[in-house]
């Protein structure tokens, strides 16, 4: 609602210039950018009509939000790796085993050493696992930076090894239950925060977009580069705040199953009511944890030395290094940091299933290449956003939940899904051509 | 004059192979402060890669490198670096995809106190020096691609002085310029030879660097067919030295000069 106010505003205060245009212009947004949103919008309403109304539900876009969590974690981190022109295949088996270690040391090896339920297993578990993989990944890059073995080739190696690893572990056995504490990184009914955290952390996100805006603005002032216009400032502050509570209100639209609700009551003495208790979700855990990965690797990306010269190299490599950088520790700490972001996607997605299995993450790297391709990262390098890239696994994961909601068979769900991934990188190809 | 001081570079006996092919072979070359040295040959004479040994891009095989007089360990570009060498390649090595302040900072960026990059500070001291290099730029917030050769080889050229360069070496300075920058880029290096930089500048067209340099070294199949000060030699006698290797009179001949029969 709130947009489109505005843009009739921008529309009648100046008939002559197209008003689409003065806008994109004047909020300097970024068009690629919008364009996915567009399009995933699309896909959203499309699965709505076609299931008649199953899609738009708080209910599912709360899954939704949740099922993606763990790609898009994985996504951020894939970025970097492309963007230096480099691929992981590996992160899918990187996230098995490391799910599978930190699945045998929580059910398995450390309650015996501290006792069931231990409030430090989950800890110890996590620390171990972003360990591992971070040394796993670190092993990856070191052999690509210093041994010049294609990271192709290393990374195609890593998928066999630690898919093969993670069998070898308990010969095949799936492991469960997990920590109590350590499944709420999973989501779930308790993985979530509740409505009043779930509003407290949106009003956060809204003062933090204000400010952001307001800081760029007085750097611009204070160095005399040219301003937007403050109706272009005030919209971008509008929309941002109204998405993230929008947001927030349809997370907390979700209540609570029945049964949780009933028990939840009697155990904390609350009479039932008539039409049902009604207790919200909230954000969930995972999700959280998501984002608070890509704020942190926006922040690497942009604003830290190793985030410029991860691009620098992936602009002209030759270029980096006569500028003196160290362009094999940097490709070395990039595949050191893809692996520390499996270990959370591992953390997630074992919490989530409250068991480690042989067969977590299969395919998984798949769809992470697929979906930083699809979020605007060039495989010719160089290029690429976090933002982008976790847009892009939230539209795979829509994809994916829209079909299981039409009943569309699996085999049926990858033809689709792979060819949409063909046609979003022709048709970005198509974009880039014309931007240039 | 300039035989009296130590120089400021001397590069003695440097051979270089790659798979078997004598890439520079037993070459010497000098320079002093304040001295415009030109490095002339055709292409493929050698005088990139004697130059790029320099500039630590490649690792010799032998032969010494002596920085005012003391021995040199250079491995690397950070190592040439640390002695105040400072290259502007031929090929404008910039990263295409990142802005000019980057461009002139990668490596050795400027942080705040939190160790986070501090753009605005890189970006007003890139306005400064730009501003003294090329008064008409202004395009400080696209990616270098986006620039003309002009406005990206004045972007090398600002990287090159920014951090007190001693040694500046200039790989075809001119080569991918228009007529005003080219102009521009010999002001500058009258200017900077003024301050007392040493500068090599590697061309294989004469008409380029004859008039800017005090002396030249003309290389022919990786050896070094000899050397001349300007005023003592014809332009037309250096190019018999870069065509045929034959050695005019006022010239020192080296180990590539021609035989007589």
């Amino acid at each position: 609602m709130a947009e489109a106010t505005n843009v009739n505003r921008a529309a009648v205060s100046t008939p002559a210039e197209n008003p689409m245009k003065r806008l994109l212009r004047a909020t300097e947004l970024d068009t690629r950018l919008l364009g996915m949103i567009g399009a995933m919008l699309i896909i959203w309403i499309g699965f709505d009509i076609f299931t008649g109304g199953l899609f738009l539900t708080p209910r599912n876009l709360w899954n939704l939000s949740v099922q993606t969590a763990s790609v898009a974690v994985m996504a951020t981190g894939m970025v970097l790796v492309i963007v230096t022109r480099n691929i992981d295949l590996s992160v899918g088996s990187i996230l098995g085993f490391v799910g599978m270690i930190m699945g045998v040391l929580q059910a398995e090896i450390l309650p015996q050493i501290l006792g069931f339920e231990h409030p430090l297993i989950w800890v110890i578990a996590l620390a171990a696992g972003l360990l591992l993989g971070a040394a796993i990944g670190a092993l990856h890059g070191s052999i690509i930076a210093f041994l010049n073995v294609p990271s192709f080739i290393v990374t195609l190696g890593g998928l066999l090894v630690w898919r093969g690893a993670t069998w070898f572990v308990t010969s095949g056995r799936t492991v469960a239950p997990m920590d109590a504490t350590f499944r709420l990184m999973g989501g779930g009914t308790n993985g979530s925060i509740g409505a009043t955290w779930s509003w407290i952390v949106g009003l956060l996100a809204c003062a933090a977009i204000v400010a952001i805006i307001l800081n760029s603005r007085r750097q611009r002032y204070r160095f005399g580069f040219p301003l937007r216009p403050v109706w272009a400032e005030v919209f971008l502050s509008g929309v941002g705040c109204a998405i993230v509570l929008v947001a927030v209100w349809v997370v907390n639209s979700y209540p609570w199953p029945i049964n949780i609700a009933r028990n939840y009551a009697e155990a904390n003495g609350i009479a039932w009511p008539e039409g049902g208790l009604f207790i919200a979700h909230g954000i969930a855990v995972p999700v959280l944890v998501a984002l608070a990965v890509g704020i942190v690797m926006t922040f690497i990306s942009t604003r830290l030395r190793f985030g410029r010269y991860v691009f620098a190299i992936g602009g002209n490599p030759e270029a980096a290094e006569l500028a003196g950088i160290k362009t094999r520790w940097v490709t070395v700490k990039i595949f050191a940091l893809m692996g520390a972001l499996c270990a959370i996607a591992a953390a997630i997605s074992t919490a989530r299933l409250n068991a480690a299995t042989n067969a977590q993450g299969e395919l998984d790297e798949l769809y992470t290449i697929a979906a930083a391709v699809i979020g605007g990262t060039s495989l010719a390098g160089g290029t690429g956003t976090i933002a982008g890239a976790m847009l892009g696994a939230l539209v795979m994961q829509s994809l994916q939940s829209g079909m299981v909601l039409l009943g569309i068979d699996t085999p049926f769900q990858r033809i689709v899904v792979g060819i949409v991934l063909v046609v979003a990188v022709w048709l970005d190809t198509i974009y880039r051509g014309r931007s240039r | 004059m300039s035989d009296k001081h130590t120089p400021l570079v001397e590069m003695r006996n440097i051979s270089i192979s790659f798979g078997g092919i004598h890439a520079v072979d037993n070459a010497s070359v000098d320079l002093h402060a304040g001295e415009v040295v030109a490095l002339l040959g055709h292409n493929g004479a050698g005088k990139s890669t004697l130059i790029k040994i320099l500039s630590g891009a490649y690792r010799r095989d032998a032969g010494e490198i002596l920085i005012n007089g003391q021995a040199a360990d250079i491995n690397n570009p950070r190592d040439a670096k640390q002695y105040g060498i400072e290259t502007i390649y031929q090929t404008l090595a910039v990263a295409d995809n990142v802005d000019a302040a980057a461009n002139l900072y990668l490596g050795r960026e400027l942080r705040t106190p939190w160790g986070t990059l501090d753009d605005v500070a890189m970006e007003a001291k890139a306005r400064e020096v730009m501003g003294r290099l090329n008064p008409n730029f202004r395009r400080f917030k696209e990616p270098v691609k986006a620039l003309s050769g002009g406005q990206r080889q004045s972007v090398a050229i600002a990287r090159a002085i920014l951090f007190d360069a001693r040694i500046l070496i200039m790989d075809e300075p001119t080569a991918a310029l228009g007529p005003q920058e080219t102009a521009q880029v010999g002001e500058l290096i009258t200017q900077l030879k003024r301050e007392g930089i040493g500068i090599f500048l590697i061309s294989h067209d004469i008409h380029d660097v004859f008039d800017l340099a005090d002396r030249v070294f003309v290389m022919k199949n990786g050896k070094v067919v000899g050397h001349a000060r300007t005023e003592d030699v014809t332009k037309d006698e250096v190019l018999g030295m870069i065509i045929l290797g034959k050695v005019p009179p006022g010239a020192v001949p080296g180990p590539g000069a021609m035989q007589e029969a």
